[in-house]
């Protein structure tokens, strides 16, 4: 990368796979899991989150030196709140019958643990250009498992990516449903999203195994 | 009625951790040991009793359609409802400062057990997730908000109580090793929200199937708000034509 130093391209790069902040720093676990039933919501929310962490990061950044630490928590919570508004102002005006399959999870950005700790870990203590960076690149490692589990789920639950009948058809009986194949309704139930996350975990870590817990 | 069906359906339908993945990051970190884990839900039970219904008061009186028609006639078309996030989450954050403040000066022993998880409250997205759905599922009193809150913090005190102790005894199981930690608390978690799907149809005999076309029927209502105004424009066209 020429435009970026080592130093600023491994802010962007770690967190997409050794230090992801889904599956290893288990942080931003809530939405990740509650509205992946779909590829193109779960688009939605990583573009969203990505917005929101970038711009709130550099905010948090140049504030660093005049807020209070006491009071710290909440003049970040007014930030993202902020921007959260206007993520959601923005969909509902472009994007209606999204935002409302997304309901409160929009909402719920504003507590995503990922922006409070990026925040508090990163925002306060370096400068605008680094922690937009910082921020850009925790949020795309969150986008990226979001998008995996959403294309999981939607490819295998109801066999359509985005809404393309990319198997065939199920009631005309095209394409793989011609020899039998049925969808797996149950991927669409909230609870394979956690068994789903968990299976990315035992892959990533049975080929990283530096990341293996004792317990 | 009302009152027993809202708290069981919060505890055991909606349960915040395995309906709606609510809490998730403090339901995770702190599930280690049974101890920790049972301070960590008391804390959400109270705060949850204490900001749904602050919460409901703010939507009520300030934030939704119309809800300023006590200031007088001409605020009557005032919605402010995009302001909720910023406002319900300024009283999250001051509640839970206020409360670690009285407990801290009225209760030192439940300060020392409670103390060090009030501040986690503050950004742990159950809380949130309450105030939000207690105005997307349009709570109708104040009693029963009260009641909401303090049955989803139940259902979420149950769920971290659970998992902490499943992972105590995991403890002496052969897990594989990457699955070891995260990896298996996920999948168990999964396990123990397909458990509590079987009581979906406790209530009121599998209520399941109109919560699906929840978001359909809400776009069509609008739709149909949206034609019915134009329908009214025209007709109101018409008479003036005819005038």
């Amino acid at each position: 990368m020429g435009l970026l130093s080592k130093k600023d391209s491994k802010l962007i790069l770690d967190p997409l796979a050794d230090n992801n902040p889904i599956t290893i720093q288990v942080l931003g676990i809530c939405s990740a899991l509650a509205i992946t039933a779909q590829l193109k919501a779960s688009i939605v929310m990583a573009i969203s989150v990505i917005f929101v962490l970038g711009i709130g990061n550099v905010v948090i950044s140049l504030m660093r030196n005049v807020i209070p630490s006491k009071i710290r928590i909440i003049v970040q919570l007014v930030v993202v709140a902020a921007l959260v508004i206007i993520v959601d102002q923005i969909l509902k005006a472009y994007a209606y019958t999204l935002s409302k399959e997304l309901s409160v999870f929009i909402g719920l950005i504003i507590t995503n643990c990922i922006i409070m700790g990026r925040f508090e870990a990163f925002a306060l203590g370096n400068g605008p250009w680094r922690s937009f960076l910082d921020g850009i690149g925790n949020a795309l490692g969150y986008g990226v498992i979001l998008i995996i589990v959403g294309f999981f789920r939607e490819l295998l639950g109801s066999g359509t990516l985005l809404g393309f009948k990319v198997l065939g058809d199920p009631i005309e009986k095209t394409g793989l449903y011609a020899i039998g194949y049925e969808n797996n309704g149950f991927m669409l139930l909230s609870p394979m999203a956690l068994i789903v996350v968990g299976i990315i975990i035992w892959v990533q870590r049975s080929k990283n195994k530096a990341l293996i817990e004792e317990h | 009625m009302e009152h027993i069906e809202l708290f069981f359906k919060s505890i055991f339908v909606d349960n915040m951790v395995f309906a709606t993945f609510l809490g998730m990051c403090s339901y995770l970190a702190v599930s280690k040991k049974v101890s920790t884990a049972v301070g960590l839900g008391a804390a959400v039970i109270f705060v949850l009793t204490v900001t749904v219904p602050l919460n409901w008061l703010l939507d009520q009186y300030i934030l939704r359609e119309g809800a300023l028609v006590w200031l007088g006639e001409e605020f009557a078309d005032y919605d402010l409802s995009f302001l909720s996030f910023i406002l319900f989450i300024a009283t999250i954050a001051t509640m839970v400062q206020l409360v670690e403040i009285v407990v801290e000066k009225f209760s030192p022993s439940l300060y020392n057990s409670l103390g060090i998880f009030l501040p986690l409250i503050a950004v742990n997205c159950a809380i949130l997730g309450g105030s939000l759905f207690m105005q997307s599922r349009d709570i109708e009193t104040l009693g029963l908000a009260l009641n909401y809150g303090f049955s989803s913090g139940i259902g979420w005190f149950l769920a971290i109580l659970a998992i902490a102790a499943i992972r105590e005894k995991i403890r002496y199981s052969n897990v594989p090793a990457p699955l070891r930690g995260l990896g298996i608390t996920f999948i168990i978690t999964g396990l123990m929200a397909i458990g509590f799907m079987s009581f979906g149809g406790m209530l009121t005999g599998g209520d399941d199937a109109p919560k699906a076309d929840e978001t359909k029927t809400a776009v069509q209502q609008e739709e149909n708000t949206n034609t019915t105004i134009e329908a009214i424009d025209e007709v109101v066209e018409v008479s003036t034509i005819t005038e």
